[in-house]
């Protein structure tokens, strides 16, 4: 992590929240940026919800990495989230990185939080949004879209805020997380933990950061957002320079130094703790379990129109997820779209060049606009 | 629009909400949706179709009569339609009942195996009648389940559904159709459209 983060645009609330574990967290500072302008009726704004490790730099050069926004394909003048004529707002997730309350925020006394940030949930982090979208002026939102754990969220604020909601886009994206992407997780973290650097989540007062436990973190975690067509295809069984010298052991395959490359620019924007908190926030996330297990319930009688999409090469949150939501959207009669894509490029799928995929976005988010009377 | 999707949609009372099970290209709920103010949903088998639709702005869901209807709640529309794909599911009387349970309406069309084409080219050549209408050989066509008129009428009246209204038509719609004579329309009509509601 940056030593030196750069300061984010940021709205600040004294009044702070009180969160689903009922630990009281005040002030809170969410992190946004804004894309487009909103209308005079206030009815064109469309809430970003990042995933697991992005943040609200959607459709602009991230300004620590310099890299480009991770939905410009998407997000843009003339993309399928037209910002000529919608109002795109991201923030960073409560418990991030990036300028949002989180790990890195300072405490009272002056240190950081680290290992002793409450636990966030969904619910928790879809409530901070609510409060910046209520400080921008906004009542309803045209559309809340978002992909994978964006997606959980985009499900979050279907059902806790469904009349704030005329449309709900949830892509490559499930109601709970599964025992397999638990189980993925749990890896993820015990690398972090198993790193001496961590010093049980202390690190700033070593003056490290357990920059191997969370590039093997992410390292594993990237395997699961590709599929093996996608590897083959980029990688296949190519060396790196083929060295005599090599030994088994070092990066000699062209998709060894990939995943390593991964790792290492990873742990320049990301903080450990921030990812076991918001690894954690996505395991606990179960829509069902919160409505006596009838994930129906949770959209009942909802006026949301949702379209849900998914990905046929997607292992991590396949189809099969995204039809549990379709069917019990169905239960409770919402207004449903639901389409898988065919790609081979896995749960990525969604942050790369689908003609597809943005076709039927901007295609849905029209009819929707219409309905909704914005021009 | 299809002739037989101008006539399903005449059929239907504008504002209500209407499911279309087997929606294509979307063409028919596009059309009650802008000309008679209707919450039009689709549900569709092929993905591409789906793909398509949803792109031009209309609600549908990837899904099938024979599995995803048994999801919606009782009387969660006032109509809902199934055209040219009664032959083709697996079980006919199933998905009947499960429209009429969802639905208030069912409006059901599906091609005629008792025009006097096919019965007269059955007994010509003592090979599966092969017509404009039934146009795919035995060993490829999706059609598993062919009925006549008249048994598709039988089969109403064993299962207590009203008749509201039917009519039989040609393949292109260009005569004008059976309203009459059951028996004229089994003979003639390639394409038969019923407006059923529980007794």
């Amino acid at each position: 992590m940056d030593p030196s983060p750069p300061p984010h645009q940021h709205a600040s609330f004294a009044e702070g929240l009180t969160l689903e574990c009922g630990q009281h967290l005040a002030p809170i500072d969410i992190a946004y940026r804004t894309y487009g302008s909103l209308n005079a009726a206030r009815s064109n704004a469309v809430l970003v919800c990042h995933a697991l490790t992005g943040d609200q730099y959607v459709a602009e050069p991230h300004p620590v990495t310099g890299k480009p926004g991770w939905w410009e394909s998407v997000v843009g003048p003339g993309r399928p989230i037209d910002t000529d004529r919608y109002f795109v707002v991201c923030s960073n997730v409560l418990g991030g990185c990036m300028g949002s309350t989180g790990p890195l925020s300072p405490r009272d006394n002056g240190t950081p939080w680290g290992p002793d940030f409450p636990p966030v949930t969904m619910a928790d982090m879809v409530r901070a949004q609510a409060m910046l979208i209520d400080a921008l002026g906004i009542e309803r939102l045209f559309c809340v879209i978002g992909g994978s754990m964006g997606g959980m969220q985009v499900l979050q604020w279907a059902a806790s805020f469904g009349p704030r909601v005329f449309a709900a886009v949830p892509i490559a994206a499930a109601a709970h997380h599964s025992a397999q992407n638990i189980a993925f997780n749990e890896v993820s973290r015990q690398a972090i933990a198993a790193d001496p650097d961590f010093a049980a989540g202390r690190y700033w007062a070593t003056g490290t950061v357990p920059a191997r436990g969370l590039a093997v973190a992410r390292m594993m975690a990237h395997i699961t957002y590709l599929s093996e067509t996608a590897l083959s295809r980029k990688f296949g069984r190519r060396l790196r320079g083929a060295d005599a010298g090599a030994t088994m052991f070092d990066d000699i395959f062209e998709v060894e130094s990939y995943l390593r490359h991964q790792g290492s620019s990873f742990v320049r924007r990301f903080d450990a703790n921030s990812y076991l908190t918001i690894t954690r926030a996505m395991d606990w996330f179960d829509l069902a379990a919160d409505h006596d297990g009838d994930l129906s319930r949770a959209f009942a009688g909802s006026r949301t129109r949702f379209c849900l999409v998914s990905f046929s090469s997607d292992w991590l949150f396949p189809t099969a997820q995204s039809r549990v939501v379709a069917q019990a959207l169905n239960r409770s009669a919402a207004n449903v779209s639901f389409v898988e894509i065919r790609s081979d490029k896995g749960h990525d799928a969604f942050l790369l060049e689908e003609p597809d995929f943005f076709t039927t976005l901007a295609g849905f988010l029209s009819g929707c606009a219409e309905h909704a009377g914005i021009k | 629009m299809r002739v037989d999707l101008r006539f399903i949609a005449e059929m239907i009372e504008p504002g209500t909400r209407v499911l279309d099970i087997g929606s294509g290209d979307g063409s028919l709920i596009e059309h009650l949706f802008r000309e008679n103010g209707c919450d039009a949903r689709g549900i569709e088998i092929d993905m591409a179709a789906v793909t398509h639709a949803v792109a031009h702005g209309l609600p549908v869901m990837h899904g099938d009569a024979d599995n995803d209807l048994s999801q919606y709640p009782d009387g969660a529309f006032d109509y809902v339609v199934l055209s040219r794909t009664l032959q083709a599911v697996e079980r006919p009387r199933e998905v009947l009942r499960q429209m009429l349970r969802i639905g208030t309406r069912a409006l059901v069309s599906f091609p005629n195996f008792g025009h006097w084409q096919v019965r007269w080219r059955l007994v010509m050549s003592g090979r599966m009648p092969m017509t404009r209408t039934w146009a795919r050989p035995w060993y490829e066509t999706p059609n598993i389940h062919p009925c006549t008129v008249l048994d598709f009428c039988e089969l109403c009246a064993q299962e207590g559904y009203r008749v509201e209204r039917w009519l039989a038509i040609d393949e292109a719609g260009r005569k004008s159709p059976w309203r009459r004579y059951l028996w004229l329309a089994n003979m003639f009509g390639e394409q038969a459209l019923f407006l059923l509601r529980k007794a």
